[in-house]
């Protein structure tokens, strides 16, 4: 009972959907104010999902049952990831060993998600779509995973979020050495590329194809794939925030930190125009790669 | 009113499909998104899929070859979806009235909510347009 609550309401889907929403809302003033216009107001995008919500739902002829499934999918997992990360800020100690991982783990079934659906809907460009977002998944997995080991040694080795709190509680953020920066300039541009922004939104292309993998879902499953995007927009800046900035996350800070790497994501989102695909890949292959070798190499030195 | 029909006018995301126009109709729906204007302090949005479509607005005398694929993309729009007559050309056909190659005008093809007429209109005639249509929509029909 006490698990139900807490994945749908509190640290769960609720709470997250609500403060990803006024996150994106956040990111759309941001983006308004730097184009000097004045920008939609706060309850828009939760006007946007209860329109969704009442919208017809067309299915495409001939797509499988995987295209009204696989919004759920990554759904759910996006909130299960919410859940955990909320109740190790509240009690660091109260999860297993290994989460971790099972964050990791959690956190590409939001993609995997995107690309059952894009295919299952039969459409030309929902495939280009999926193809793109597979290449860019396995374009940004490779230093997302390198920059959270090369964290994972500089912390003695611990693989629980909780431990990663207290051992930064202790010895001080993990951003401040110079592995630990290095990672953490590596995960920003993998954070821009996991929550499909600006540079790296190749797959969702509005004005090139058309919504790309989202292109034939609309009404309700078009919501649940809008509330996921909320979600990780809530989740993945608290992920790295727990990871790198886990010293002190009372509630004031914790909402300054969470605000700021909004900010820089945002800021990031409008200053740059979109990537190519092979641009994206040799970019995560290339230098952000190496760089996230470097980290893993100075955490080794125990830099 | 009911709630659904509210956030519908409150964020209308539009598609725009352009039936054979000259492009300044296309112009001045692009000029309603520049700072001066700024339609998104209204929840408009510009989006690219039909399927996301909550209005359709229309530029363009529609000439025999675009007939059909208009009505085409008005069925693949979900609905509750609004038609907006954007310009002389699709209110009333302007001056391709009696061409050879112009069909039906738009409002014997699709059933057209708002008109707005100009030639093409200022964004200020498109933006008075798109708040007629909200003032309908909450009045229901």
């Amino acid at each position: 009972m006490k698990s139900l609550f807490s994945y749908l309401i509190f640290p769960g889907f609720l709470f997250s959907a609500c403060v990803g929403l006024m996150a994106g809302w956040f990111d759309r003033k941001v983006s308004a104010r730097l184009q000097w216009r004045i920008g939609p107001p706060w309850h828009q995008n939760f006007t946007d999902i209860i329109k969704l919500l009442g919208k017809e739902v067309i299915v495409p002829k001939g797509s499988q049952l995987t295209f009204l499934l696989s919004p759920y999918l990554g759904l759910i997992a996006a909130v299960l990831v919410a859940t955990g990360l909320g109740r190790s800020i509240i009690s660091p100690l109260a999860s297993f060993s290994g989460d971790l991982i099972v964050v990791l783990y959690l956190l590409t079934i939001p993609a995997v998600a995107l690309i059952i659906g894009a295919s299952a809907s039969r459409n030309p460009l929902a495939s280009v779509g999926a193809s793109r977002e597979m290449k860019l998944v396995l374009g940004y997995e490779l230093p997302f995973i390198l920059s959270i080991i090369a964290l994972i040694i500089k912390s003695k080795g611990v693989i629980q979020i909780g431990q990663v709190i207290i051992y930064q509680s202790i010895f001080g953020s993990n951003f401040f050495s110079l592995s630990g920066a290095l990672a953490f300039l590596v995960i920003i541009f993998c954070m821009q590329a996991k929550l499909g922004l600006s540079p790296f939104e190749i797959s969702e292309a509005e004005q090139e194809i058309m919504g790309g993998t989202l292109i034939e879902y609309s009404g309700l499953p078009l919501a649940v794939f809008k509330l996921t995007k909320a979600i990780m927009l809530y989740t993945l800046p608290l992920f790295v925030i727990i990871l790198f900035f886990g010293r002190d996350l009372s509630s004031v800070f914790l909402i300054a930190k969470y605000l700021m790497l909004i900010l820089i994501i945002v800021l990031i989102k409008n200053t740059n125009p979109r990537l190519r695909i092979d641009q994206a890949l040799k970019f995560f292959w290339g230098p952000v790669t190496l760089s996230a070798l470097i980290a893993v190499g100075l955490a080794l030195l125990g830099r | 009113m009911n709630l659904k029909l509210r956030a519908l006018t409150k964020s209308i995301w539009v598609f725009h499909v352009s039936a054979g126009s000259c492009n300044n109709c296309d112009i001045e729906t692009l000029d309603c998104f520049t700072p001066r204007f700024d339609v998104e302090r209204f929840g408009i949005q510009l989006i690219g899929s039909v399927r996301h479509a909550d209005a359709l607005l229309i530029t363009g005398a529609m000439n025999k070859k675009s007939i059909p694929r208009m009505k085409k993309v008005y069925g693949q729009a979900p609905k509750p979806c609004f038609v907006i007559a954007c310009g002389t050309c699709a209110c009333s056909q302007h001056m391709f009235r009696d061409s050879y190659n112009v069909g039906e005008p738009l409002d014997k093809i699709l059933p057209v909510d708002v008109y707005i007429p100009g030639c093409p209109p200022k964004p200020e005639a498109i933006i008075a347009g798109i708040v007629k249509l909200v003032d309908k929509v909450r009045k229901g029909k």
